[in-house]
């Protein structure tokens, strides 16, 4: 869900982080209005605001691991992570994580990917969130997942900090729960 | 224990208690000598421990932290080595174990933001993808920008661009036009320095456009592949060495 819709109705912070957003248009193709996480970045406060919003959520719901997907879920995981005192697991393209992984596919627009965790990263009963900086379908995040789930490894949620209007009034996906704290910015200017 | 760390972690930070030790590093036990390449000299991973020039270590070239300090002891035993990846003969310095550590992954991000609070730096880059672990953490605690320094085609927006060497052939780091302005203080941040192609890259983007270097900072160096020498000017912080 939003996170207007849960308890953040009006809080400025989520007006600081959507203003920082930037929209480039017509990447990575044409028609596509890319939100771009990295001014949000440059943005000290703002960057706080959005760390604190997920630890403040979560800190309190004995998560022992953050998981974040390559590889803008690694400028958000670890900082939550760090703060609510859970380990952190990158989720990572094919051949990057050197040991022994387990993977999941997942859809493309065109094609198919592939999600990898390391074995023993995540053990059975761990309660676990899954960090992005944006969901659009839900793909990436099914698979991760899957990929916990394959571990014994409960998912009380999947947290972005960015959601397309796909998963607008969805709360849940592939059953798990999804919060997400702002919408994308800019679609008006899309004519 | 220490809270040298900025209000903003001070705050988020929930002192909890350490975790088991992750059973992955079990089967990884650091205290045994590691058989290496013909590359590298057969040593364990040992700390590197400056000595007297600890207590110059703002002013000399490289430091790492004094090697009594526990904290270090514990972030190298929580790196875990994977023997002949990505190809035969490499021994790869693996880190996701010591994110798996919560004391391990608290204690390193404490030390780089002891070392770097208060000295007015403006700008964390983080080398993709390891690079953006450590550095967002950093960049929050010491109230400074993160800027990703990305392979290319990843930045959506107008980016320049940096070439460098591999074993064989090139590759390119970007940066965002805008991301930095001249005249600010920058670190750069990388899990690991082997070459130095990598940080030497992400140090000629910066300094394009009139930024300060004021250190490069991994958790991990590999020494005997000196690439220190690679960073010109800047002066390159590690926690651990590996040689």
């Amino acid at each position: 869900m939003f996170a207007a819709e849960n308890g953040l109705k009006g809080d400025p912070r989520l007006e600081a982080i959507s203003a920082a957003i930037r929209v480039v248009p017509n990447f990575p193709k044409k028609g596509i209005m890319f939100q771009d996480i990295t001014t949000l970045l440059l943005d000290h406060k703002a960057f706080k605001h959005t760390i604190d919003i997920f630890v403040d959520r979560y800190k309190d719901m004995h998560i022992s691991v953050v998981a974040g997907v390559e590889a803008r879920g690694f400028m958000f995981g670890p900082s939550i992570a760090l703060a609510i005192g859970a380990k952190f697991i990158p989720l990572r393209k094919p051949g990057k994580l050197p040991g022994k992984v387990i993977s999941e596919s997942y859809e493309l627009e065109y094609g198919h990917d592939r999600l990898e965790m390391h074995v023993g990263a995540v053990e059975p009963r761990e309660r676990v969130i899954i960090i992005d900086d944006l969901v659009a379908t839900g793909g990436t995040l099914s698979a991760a997942i899957s990929l916990m789930e394959s571990q014994g490894a409960e998912v009380v949620e999947c947290a972005c900090v960015i959601g397309l209007p796909e998963v607008k009034g969805q709360h849940k996906l592939k059953g798990k729960p999804l919060y997400v704290l702002v919408e994308p910015s800019g679609l008006d200017e899309l004519c | 224990m220490q809270t040298l760390i900025s209000p903003f972690v001070s705050h988020s930070l929930r002192l909890a208690p350490p975790l088991p030790r992750n059973s992955l590093l079990n089967n990884y036990h650091q205290a045994s000598p590691i058989r290496l390449s013909s590359h590298f000299s057969t040593t364990s991973l040992r700390l590197f421990n400056s000595g007297a020039a600890a207590a110059a270590s703002r002013d000399s070239e490289m430091t790492t932290e004094d090697g009594k300090d526990p904290r270090i002891a514990k972030i190298a035993s929580s790196i875990r080595v994977i023997p002949d990846f990505p190809k035969p003969g490499i021994m790869f310095q693996d880190i996701t174990t010591l994110l798996l550590d919560t004391e391990a992954f608290k204690d390193t991000i404490a030390l780089f933001v002891e070392r770097y609070q208060g000295r007015g730096i403006s700008v964390v880059a983080g080398v993709e993808a390891r690079g953006f672990i450590f550095g967002p953490p950093i960049a929050l605690a010491i109230g400074a920008k993160f800027v990703p320094m990305r392979k290319p085609k990843k930045l959506p927006g107008k980016v320049i661009s940096e070439e460098y060497s591999l074993e064989y052939g090139t590759d390119k780091m970007e940066m965002h036009v805008g991301a930095v302005e001249p005249g600010e203080r920058a670190i750069i941040i990388d899990d690991l320095i082997a070459t130095g192609g990598t940080l030497a890259a992400a140090i000629r983007l910066l300094e394009r456009v009139g930024v300060k270097i004021v250190e490069c900072a991994c958790v991990i160096e590999l020494p005997e592949l000196k690439g220190k020498e690679k960073l010109g000017d800047a002066p390159l912080f590690v926690l651990v060495s590996s040689a």
